[in-house]
């Protein structure tokens, strides 16, 4: 499978990563030399196998259910969450106004 | 007298311990070392001289009390930047976390601190890890304390951890920490004369680090030799209920049961690992290092593990795919960057942040996440991807049930020069041709220094392990190191 110009703006749009038309331009060569390597994967046969979840066996831990067990990744730290937001206000995050 | 930048990580622990020399002086040697090479070297993003003297007080103090000192009292080591440290940015190598000092520090780091060692400062590496070279650093690549002879060229110190690498290599620092994955402590490593280890998947805890491919990162040690590995992975390794990942079992003392006696161990070469077109150097190497494995009493034999020609391309779908979702997070809003056009709506402003924020890999590898990801190719591609990565992974059980490590090259070449793999992505992701079938599996592996190239550059074996036997990865590795006995040192040019 190949991709063109169009392709490549779909899906950059959908990773909103904004490009211009000469990156376009140069991107769809480049993404095509990586998905024309990869269809090698083509050729393995893959009747029957499960794809892998997790390469070491593990389960997954339920926590006890108490409120702020963890100091640090309870609540409560309003301050320290926003310290490096680009424009915390009022104690939130700021965004630009978002109209329908 | 060595000079004290010359010891590792065990002389330096001892000789503190012993009164021999105190950290604060271990650490000023080394503070003066990084700030001397930084402009040539570029091996450090911020250098943190008061945080290394700082730890090392604080051991001279425990010291003079009395008090017991950790495993690592005294060792000033390199934070690869990619573990958020408390009050220090954390950047990434990225324009887009330039600046971001965060708020809580790593569990790895966290454990290293607590073990007595002290931070010298964040080191470069490839933008969120993704790179083999670290020319995709936003702070522009490192420069390896290598050269070929008669050249100025500068070569790369591998990537994506080639911070750590270089700095280990300059005797910058004596250790630093890596992250792994698909080959990036063992690459940059066998590039620079270190030695460098990726424990199985999940004895490191994630948390904390910056997430390139979740299923794959896996952070390590690196260092001048086995021994200090060893040390240094007891100290960063352990379970963490905030990685759900991490895996629920003790720390094994691998240092105490440290052996390079291989009597009664088979060693597997995978026929596979012959690829066309291998260096006849990088051939040599691996029969000198077979030739050792020998001498230490091992039984050698010969393997297969049929699927390993279609694991880089199975990790370059995963290992995107994977970081498309892991960096969707950064969107101007919660930290790092936000560009903001005039009258910019939510939608924009995230394009634009994401378009200034990354680097042309990161973008490529994020674009190429979100189409095998994207409805219609999701199973032709990833589900596929993951099949693979199944098969790739009973190759390796198969293996083990016949043999105890495994002995491979680390790199398919000696350290390239900055600049020459640039214009073709795929020629940059060969180079992780035998470091990545180990990563999808999530098998302990490490590379040691082996000897030199026809030019004088550094080549490094790889061994890969059974699922938790970093035991016997050690051992391995030991043996070919106490073997190869790899003294060179790149000539001080900086």
């Amino acid at each position: 499978m190949s991709v063109d110009t169009a392709t490549v703006a779909k899906i950059a749009s959908l990773a909103r990563i904004k490009v211009s038309e000469q990156e376009l331009e140069a991107m769809v060569p480049e993404l095509n030399g990586i998905l024309a390597w990869v269809e090698q994967l083509g050729e393995v046969d893959v009747t029957g196998v499960e794809p892998m979840t997790a390469v070491i066996p593990n389960t997954l831990r339920l926590r006890d259910d108490v409120i702020d067990a963890d100091a640090l990744t309870g609540g409560n730290r309003r301050e320290a969450v926003l310290a490096n937001a680009p424009a915390a206000e009022h104690g939130f995050f700021g965004v630009p106004k978002v109209i329908e | 007298m060595t000079e004290i930048t010359d010891l590792g990580v065990a002389a330096i622990r001892d000789g503190v311990a012993a009164g021999q020399f105190s950290a604060a002086e271990v650490a000023e040697a080394f503070n003066a070392n990084v700030a001397a090479a930084q402009g040539a070297l570029n091996a450090f993003i911020v250098a943190t001289p008061q945080k290394a003297l700082e730890a090392a007080k604080t051991v001279d103090d425990a010291r003079a009390k009395g008090e017991a000192l950790g495993p690592m009292a005294g060792v000033p080591i390199g934070m690869k930047d990619l573990f958020a440290t408390d009050g220090v940015q954390t950047s990434a190598a990225s324009h887009m976390l330039e600046g971001f000092v965060p708020r809580y520090e790593s569990t790895v780091s966290r454990k290293l601190w607590e073990a007595g060692a002290g931070m010298l400062g964040k080191l470069n590496l490839d933008q969120f890890a993704m790179g083999s070279s670290n020319e995709s650093s936003h702070f522009g690549a490192v420069v390896s304390p290598w050269r070929r002879p008669g050249s100025n060229a500068p070569l790369t110190a591998g990537g994506s951890s080639g911070g750590s690498s270089a700095a280990i290599a300059a005797r910058l620092a004596p250790a630093a920490t890596g992250t792994d994955t698909g080959g990036s402590i063992r690459q940059p490593a066998a590039y620079t004369g270190t030695t460098g280890i990726k424990p199985t998947y999940g004895r490191c805890s994630r948390w904390g680090v910056v997430a390139y491919a979740s299923s794959l990162d896996q952070a390590g040690a690196m260092a001048r030799d086995v021994t200090d590995c060893a040390i240094m992975l007891e100290s960063m390794a352990g379970f963490d209920p905030k990685d759900a990942t991490s895996l629920d079992m003790p720390v094994p003392n691998w240092t105490a049961s440290l052996s390079g006696d291989l009597r009664g161990k088979k060693v597997g070469i995978p026929r596979e690992y012959r690829v066309e077109g291998m260096a006849p150097e990088i051939e040599a190497m691996w029969e000198q290092g077979i030739a050792w494995a020998r001498d230490a009493g091992a039984e050698v034999v010969e393997v297969s593990l049929p699927h390993t020609q279609y694991a880089l391309a199975a990790y370059y779908i995963i290992a995107p795919a994977e970081a498309s979702s892991n960096l969707a997070r950064y969107d101007g809003v919660r930290y790092g960057l936000r560009d903001l056009p005039d009258g910019a709506g939510l939608q924009d402003m995230y394009a634009a942040t994401r378009a200034a924020g990354f680097g042309a890999e990161v973008k490529r590898r994020i674009l190429i996440g979100t189409y095998v990801l994207s409805a219609g190719f999701y199973d032709a591609y990833y589900t596929k991807a993951q099949k693979v990565r199944t098969l790739i992974s009973q190759d390796f059980a198969t293996a083990f049930e016949e043999v105890d490590v495994l002995l491979t090259p680390t790199a398919p070449t000696a350290a390239f020069a900055l600049g020459e793999n640039q214009d073709d992505p795929v020629a940059m992701y060969l180079n992780d041709v035998f470091t990545v079938p180990a990563s999808l599996a999530g098998l302990p592996a490490m590379s040691v220094p082996a000897g030199l190239d026809a030019q004088g550059l550094p080549l490094g074996l790889q061994i890969i392990g059974r699922p938790l036997d970093e035991q016997g990865v050690l051992n391995a590795g030991l043996a070919i190191e106490s073997q190869a006995q790899f003294g060179t040192r790149p000539e001080r040019w900086w």
